[in-house]
């Protein structure tokens, strides 16, 4: 099922939590909503599920406007961060309850209902968990449940709000690629929210990063990593360096140097340099390159991380080197990114 | 996980690693031997003291039989009631904001407070023929000041604080987000309402229940001014202790004090086990 937000405006006691967002979501694709926490994600999220009305703008589902149906009648699978499972009901009786809860003919027969739940637990790997309850299962097994619940009833679209989020990071990865695989699987329709990149680039065909109530960026984990289109983008997803710098000439200065990168469509003026730590060239001595001194040198993981002072101002910038590099020794370094992006100054 | 095997016979469970465990043990023992234990075992003793042809005279008098059919009657009624209006009332405390929701929740209280003395003769001046309230129920035939109804509304005065602070913490506990589950799953209000919030909060409401019903059966000062006192009417089983007791007939007043003591312990031990049924089901 495709869905369609449409200049959606959601105020909250006139404080606006998101600002005219428009999004299109493709069927059965996977989309991960990716922001700081008060980007408004979640609030599109509950948006989409009908949890919350729209205070202006519309939600489409196919060509069906949606925005004024009840939540009963959206019909969507809602997974939320802390399970919100019913406690008092076995695995096989949450799974169940959304089937239960119909009237009339469209409600399957007990049996039927106990069928589909034992399917659902194999679908999730819990088979032979029925007659469990929540309390007795761990965080990750509560989560399975809790999304073998909201697929019960054929949703048209699945919504998982920080599915993971309660999790422990082994748990977490684990479930990541099991989830990519149960959608592959299944080819629901499927938004989740996430805070943590690393989970939104690997797992979801697009992502769509917000900030302060906006969408700033819509795209594959290469478009948003490669070419962000923002300063928040670059500096959100991934590592990011950045310097303030002035274009003069098709060139671009740093205080009273050139650094040696061209930029011949960019007016002149004051803007800000973005470029990804690792991604970076050094040089022996230089003309047209940007210079520091070491400030700091940590090891993190495979690469060494080096803090430069850059100029009079004391601009500190990181740059990563192999661990052994001889220039981590050294009190000056010299050094050109390779990929790097200017954003002239607002 | 496995479900642990059943402990063969009894162990004393030390799960705190703040010691102590034979002192507080030991203490709670002692005291309540001395505020509960003793006084009830004097008047089991006092009670054996009869013979058990008299004790058996006693407890099946017609005036005695009566009394305690309405003590309990009521008691179980009003509790009843309370159940229903005292789940409400703590529903609109916890689910809405609106003004004067401090002063209403304090409200609630009052009952507590109140010498139920002065709680029974503002009752019976509201439910007497004559009074705001009777004189608007008396075309209707309803009377309710000297009748087991007026004991009723006596007892539900009483009780009501009892329901609505026992359910009231275990509301608040309510996860929204299960709420908004069941929504998502398709389920109405009314389905919410009695497949997921009532089974969670059951616990809590037996356990009002009990208690109002309990503080029911042995209430006595708000009721005998409302009651009217009448024998096999309105004359609830305190009372008739306390006539027993101006007789000097200490063995009488001591017999229906016993039976008393055994119903209600009877109907609190279900009650209790019910609970831990409900507890053990919903955990």
């Amino acid at each position: 099922m495709e869905v369609r937000v449409a200049n959606v405006r959601k105020e909250f006691d006139r404080f606006p939590a998101l600002h005219d967002v428009s999004l299109d979501i493709k069927s059965g694709e996977l989309i991960a909503l990716l922001g700081p926490s008060g980007s408004g994600k979640t609030t599109l999220l509950r948006l989409i599920a009908g949890l919350e009305r729209p205070t202006r703008g519309n939600i489409f589902f196919g060509d069906e406007d949606a925005s004024h149906k009840s939540i009963q009648d959206r019909n969507v699978g809602f997974v939320f961060q802390h399970y919100a499972l019913f406690r008092h009901m076995t695995v096989a009786d949450n799974i169940g309850f959304g089937l239960k809860v119909r009237h009339g003919p469209s409600r399957p027969p007990a049996q039927e209902i106990r069928r589909r739940a034992s399917e659902l637990l194999d679908l999730v790997q819990l088979s032979g968990l029925e007659k469990r309850y929540p309390a007795q299962l761990s965080g990750g097994q509560r989560q399975r449940v809790a999304l073998a619940r909201a697929m019960a009833i054929e949703p048209k679209v699945l919504l998982l709000d920080e599915p993971f989020g309660a999790l422990d990071a082994q748990v977490r990865r684990e479930l990541r690629r099991w989830l990519r695989e149960i959608h592959d699987a299944t080819g629901h329709t499927t938004v989740f929210v996430t805070h943590d990149q690393e989970e939104a680039l690997e797992l979801a065909d697009r992502v769509v990063v917000m900030s302060q109530g906006r969408i700033e960026q819509v795209g594959t984990a290469d478009d948003i990593y490669d070419t962000p289109n923002s300063p928040f983008v670059y500096g959100f997803i991934g590592e990011s360096s950045s310097l303030p710098v002035k274009v003069e000439n098709g060139e671009i200065w740093l205080a009273d140097r050139p650094i040696g990168l061209a930029a011949p469509n960019e007016p002149s003026g004051d803007g800000t340099l973005y470029f990804r730590p690792h991604d970076v060239e050094l040089l022996d001595g230089c003309s047209g390159c940007i210079a520091g001194t070491v400030a700091a040198s940590r090891r993190v993981a495979g690469t060494r991380r080096v803090e430069l002072e850059i100029g009079g101002e004391r601009q500190r910038v990181e740059i990563e080197l192999p661990v052994d590099h001889p220039a981590a020794q050294k009190s000056r370094v010299a050094f050109r990114p390779g990929r790097w992006k200017l954003f002239p100054a607002a | 996980m496995t479900i642990a095997p059943a402990q063969a016979g009894w162990r004393f469970r030390q799960p705190s690693v703040i010691p102590g465990f034979g002192l507080t043990l030991g203490f709670s023992l002692a005291y309540l031997t001395l505020i509960i234990l003793i006084p009830l075992s004097g008047l089991i003793w006092r009670s054996a003291a009869l013979g058990w042809p008299e004790f058996w005279a006693i407890a099946t008098d017609r005036r005695t039989i009566n009394a305690l059919e309405i003590s309990f009657g009521t008691a179980f009624i009003a509790a009843g009631v309370n159940v229903v209006f005292g789940t409400l009332v703590a529903w609109v405390l916890v689910r809405y904001r609106f003004p004067g929701r401090r002063i209403v929740d304090a409200m609630v209280d009052l009952p507590f407070a109140l010498p139920t003395a002065v709680a029974g003769i503002a009752l019976t001046t509201l439910y007497a023929p004559n009074g705001w309230i009777g004189k608007l129920l008396m075309p209707l035939g309803i009377k309710v000041a000297y009748t087991p109804l007026g004991i009723v509304i006596a007892l539900i005065f009483i009780g009501l604080p009892f329901v609505v602070r026992t359910v009231q913490p275990i509301m608040e506990e309510i996860d929204k987000e299960v709420e908004e589950a069941a929504a998502t799953l398709g389920a109405s209000r009314f389905q919410i309402i009695t497949r997921i919030l009532f089974p969670g909060l059951a616990p809590a409401i037996i356990t009002g229940f009990s208690l109002a019903f309990a503080r029911g059966v042995g209430e006595y000062g708000s009721v005998i001014f409302i009651a009217g006192n009448l024998p096999y009417k309105s004359e609830i089983a305190p009372l008739l202790i306390v006539i027993r007791l101006e007789e000097y007939n200490y063995p009488a007043a001591t017999a229906i004090a016993a039976i008393m003591l055994f119903l209600s312990f009877l109907m609190l031990l279900i009650v209790n086990l019910a609970q831990s049924w409900s507890r053990k089901r919903y955990g």
